[in-house]
């Protein structure tokens, strides 16, 4: 019999009943004790409120992901009007106002200059006269339900299509890391000695390196893609801390005697660790591309909240627009610009984590309750 | 012990090495020509001058050549000149911004690990409280906080909505117009003041974990705390250096409130989260048993049974997480326009002013490396275990 994750009961008296009589092929018995090692470690996710709300806002994230697919398709939202990166808002709301001889107030002074630049309003007006000021960043009302941006662009639009880059984002860096993380930690606990030396002295250096400043760098003097930023995020983490603490687990892992079985019967190194170790150490490197998936959104949302990543629509993006057009600090005015996309950051990320918390009971048994 | 701090030193050094040769390798071979085009400033210059551009900053040499003048440069001290300050050598820029970046972070980081150490502690002796999963939450939620849009919201808070504090900038220019000191010289000096109180504190806090009897602990502890806040009193009101400067400190210190406050309320949730976890695991032992067995006060079993293991796991993180302070740290300048090493990162990698841009990125893994080495030497102080491994 395989063994399998760490998670599967051994002593079950299920599993030879699969393996007596007709014998099935190994996916099928594999398939069988994941599906029953996912039920029981359900049951013990379950009874973790944290893990549990962190699950139900991914699923509301994820729901925002999908949904302007569905709006574009249903013909609910017109692509020339709600596109994130190219929509406008052609007729937007208007506010009447006379002509003074001088503003006062310095959000209407803003707009006034704003508009006068774009030719909203004819610089032909004289003092006293009234004219409708179309209001850019529009507060929300039945068409844009957050309202618009300074390009008048929608706002739920583009928290939408932000939650997709973050998807996308933090799913990729996750699987870099897990597969370059149980990789290195799995070979390098296996062979040990020079191997495992050099391997870990490398993952030191990584530690070290403060990751946002090194992506600023980076980003700052090439062109840097999203997936760019996955892979780099990815590699990094898969390379430092994450193959460091799956290699402690890989050789608490190596020492169990069904390794030494596997290397009687005559399995080679990469059978064995990719058969054997790998699956093993698998739970507790899930454990880490959720605490990756963290990390990567909120370098994401930085960088581009510095307006160093080369992306269409983001989160951090849409923060940037707000800093460089000055209504970052407006709070009370205009916080559909600047909150949405803030707490959305905030909420995502802080969901993997409580997520990656949940998870952790079922890992480490240490930590449930009594 | 001794041993151990040298051999930490070597493999720092040649750590250090190593990340200095790639980040030269990527930063200056990478984008190519750019340099000799950024420093003319004009790609349709002639290429005689071009030639003689490329000749002054010796890009006409071949590159291991380069790499090498750049290594031996590096360690007289010489990082080069700035494309776009011309003809500020880096070394100069970069030490007119340290001081202010690492008085920056020392007040985060004393503040946010003690803070949260003790909360950590309080939050797990009460386990089982209503408010546990709203503390648990409310924890993860402030650890990933996106950074820019608290601090946004802090500053409109205090700064917009109550006017309390500064907006962002490290210094009142109006106030400083006759000022007889220059910023940096009343931020180093500051800088010394707060990490002598520190050191205070903290050898305070190593000479209580070994005494025997709980009252000269807690004595010693939060003796060291009334000592640095007596120091730091008594240096500014009653020295005459100190008095000169106080106002300018004060100045730097009212502005410097608001990012500290962010940076710590960053990181505290992160240490509360794992000095509860890891006084959990520690609850769950059996000499924590024997200590209630044998009816020992609470707060005794508390104190030096359970929190002085716990605090081994916490000291770990901290060896993990300065990379991570520094990150915070250089994501808090930008949003403060505070003119730290971040600030000057960000803005010379906006504008490809590539010297600058490896000085200030090396600096940033030296502050990383020599936090690494502190910590682990504090490490090494803490956890008897690994002096003897090393040894043995």
């Amino acid at each position: 019999m395989t063994n399998d994750s760490a998670e599967t009961r051994v002593e079950d008296p299920h599993v030879p009943e699969v393996l007596g009589g007709e014998v099935d092929s190994w996916w099928k018995i594999r398939l069988t004790l994941m599906r029953r090692s996912f039920r029981e470690n359900w049951k013990i996710f379950r009874r973790n409120k944290v893990g549990v709300l962190g699950l139900v806002i991914i699923a509301f994230w994820a729901i925002m992901a999908v949904m302007p697919t569905v709006f574009f398709a249903t013909g609910f939202w017109n692509p020339a009007v709600y596109d994130p990166v190219t929509g406008l808002e052609l007729d937007p709301p208007t506010r009447t106002m006379t002509m003074v001889e001088r503003i006062t107030d310095p959000n209407t002074e803003i707009d006034r200059r704003a508009a006068l630049l774009d030719g909203r309003i004819p610089d032909t007006l004289q003092i006293g006269d009234t004219f409708d000021l179309p209001l850019q960043p529009a507060p929300p009302d039945v068409r844009h339900w957050l309202g618009t941006d300074p390009l008048g662009r929608d706002i739920l639009s583009q928290l939408m299509h932000g939650a997709r880059a973050s998807f996308f984002l933090g799913i990729l860096a996750a699987v870099v890391t897990v597969v370059i993380g149980t990789t290195i930690g799995s070979v390098a606990a296996y062979f040990g000695g020079i191997v495992d030396a050099s391997l870990m002295r490398l993952a030191d250096l990584l530690i070290m390196i403060p990751g946002v400043a090194l992506l600023i760098v980076i980003g700052g003097l090439f062109t840097f893609q999203l997936w760019h930023l996955a892979v780099v995020i990815g590699v990094l983490s898969g390379f430092g801390g994450t193959a460091i603490v799956l290699k402690s687990q890989a050789l608490a892992v190596k020492i169990k005697p069904f390794i030494d079985a596997a290397r009687v019967a005559g399995g080679s190194p990469s059978h064995i660790i990719f058969y054997h170790l790998i699956p093993n150490v698998m739970p507790l490197s899930v454990l880490y591309m959720m605490f990756t998936v963290t990390g990567a959104i909120q370098s994401e949302a930085v960088l581009s909240f510095l307006g160093i990543l080369n992306t269409d629509t983001s989160w951090g993006l849409m923060m940037n627009l707000a800093r460089t057009q000055g209504y970052l600090l407006q709070v009370t005015d205009f916080w559909w610009l600047t909150i949405p996309p803030g707490l959305a950051v905030t909420l995502l990320s802080a969901a993997f984590f409580l997520v990656g918390r949940g998870m952790d009971e079922i890992v480490n048994p240490r930590l449930r309750r009594r | 012990m001794l041993r151990y701090v040298t051999r930490r030193l070597i493999q720092m050094v040649l750590l250090f090495l190593v990340f200095l040769t790639v980040t030269w390798f990527l930063l200056y071979i990478l984008p190519g020509d750019s340099v000799a085009l950024k420093y003319a400033g004009n790609p349709n210059i002639p290429p005689e001058a071009r030639e003689v551009a490329m000749e002054r900053l010796g890009l006409d040499k071949p590159v291991l050549i380069q790499f090498r003048d750049y290594m031996f440069n590096f360690f007289q001290g010489d990082l080069g000149v700035s494309f776009n300050q011309y003809p500020r050598p880096v070394t100069e820029i970069i030490m007119e911004r340290l001081p202010r970046t690492l008085v920056l972070f020392l007040a985060a980081l004393i503040t946010y690990y003690w803070a949260g150490f003790l909360a950590g502690k309080y939050l797990a002796w009460r386990r089982g409280n209503r408010g546990e999963m709203l503390i648990t939450v409310s924890g993860v939620g402030l650890y990933s906080m996106f950074l820019p849009f608290f601090a946004l919201m802090l500053i409109w808070l205090f700064s917009v909505q109550l006017d309390l504090l500064p907006l962002s900038k490290f210094l009142d220019p109006e106030q400083w117009r006759d000022a007889p000191f220059g910023a940096n010289q009343v931020f180093m000096r500051l800088f010394w003041v707060t990490l002598a109180a520190a050191v205070a504190m903290f050898a305070a806090g190593f000479a209580a974990l070994r005494t025997r009897s709980r009252r000269l602990e807690r004595t010693l502890r939060w003796g060291g705390v009334v000592l640095a806040a007596v120091w730091i009193i008594f240096y500014w009101f009653g020295t005459p250096s100190g008095q000169d400067m106080r106002v300018y400190a004060g100045d730097i210190g009212f502005h410097m409130i608001l990012p500290v406050l962010v940076l710590t309320l960053i990181n505290f949730g992160g240490v509360m989260l794992l000095t509860r976890s890891s006084m959990l695991e520690t609850l769950r032992e059996d000499f924590i048993l024997t200590a209630r067995a044998k009816g020992l006060p609470e707060g005794v079993i508390r104190d030096r049974h359970a929190a002085r293991t716990a605090l081994l796991p916490v000291a770990t993180s901290l060896v993990l997480a300065v990379a991570t302070v520094i990150d915070g740290g250089v994501i808090t300048e930008a949003v403060f326009s505070w003119p730290g090493m971040g600030e000057i990162l960000i803005s010379s990698v906006l504008s490809e002013d590539i010297p600058l841009a490896v000085g200030a990125f090396s600096f940033i893994g030296i502050m990383a490396l020599v936090g690494h080495f502190v910590v682990d030497v504090l490490y090494g102080v803490l956890d008897p275990r690994i002096r003897v491994t090393e040894h043995g």
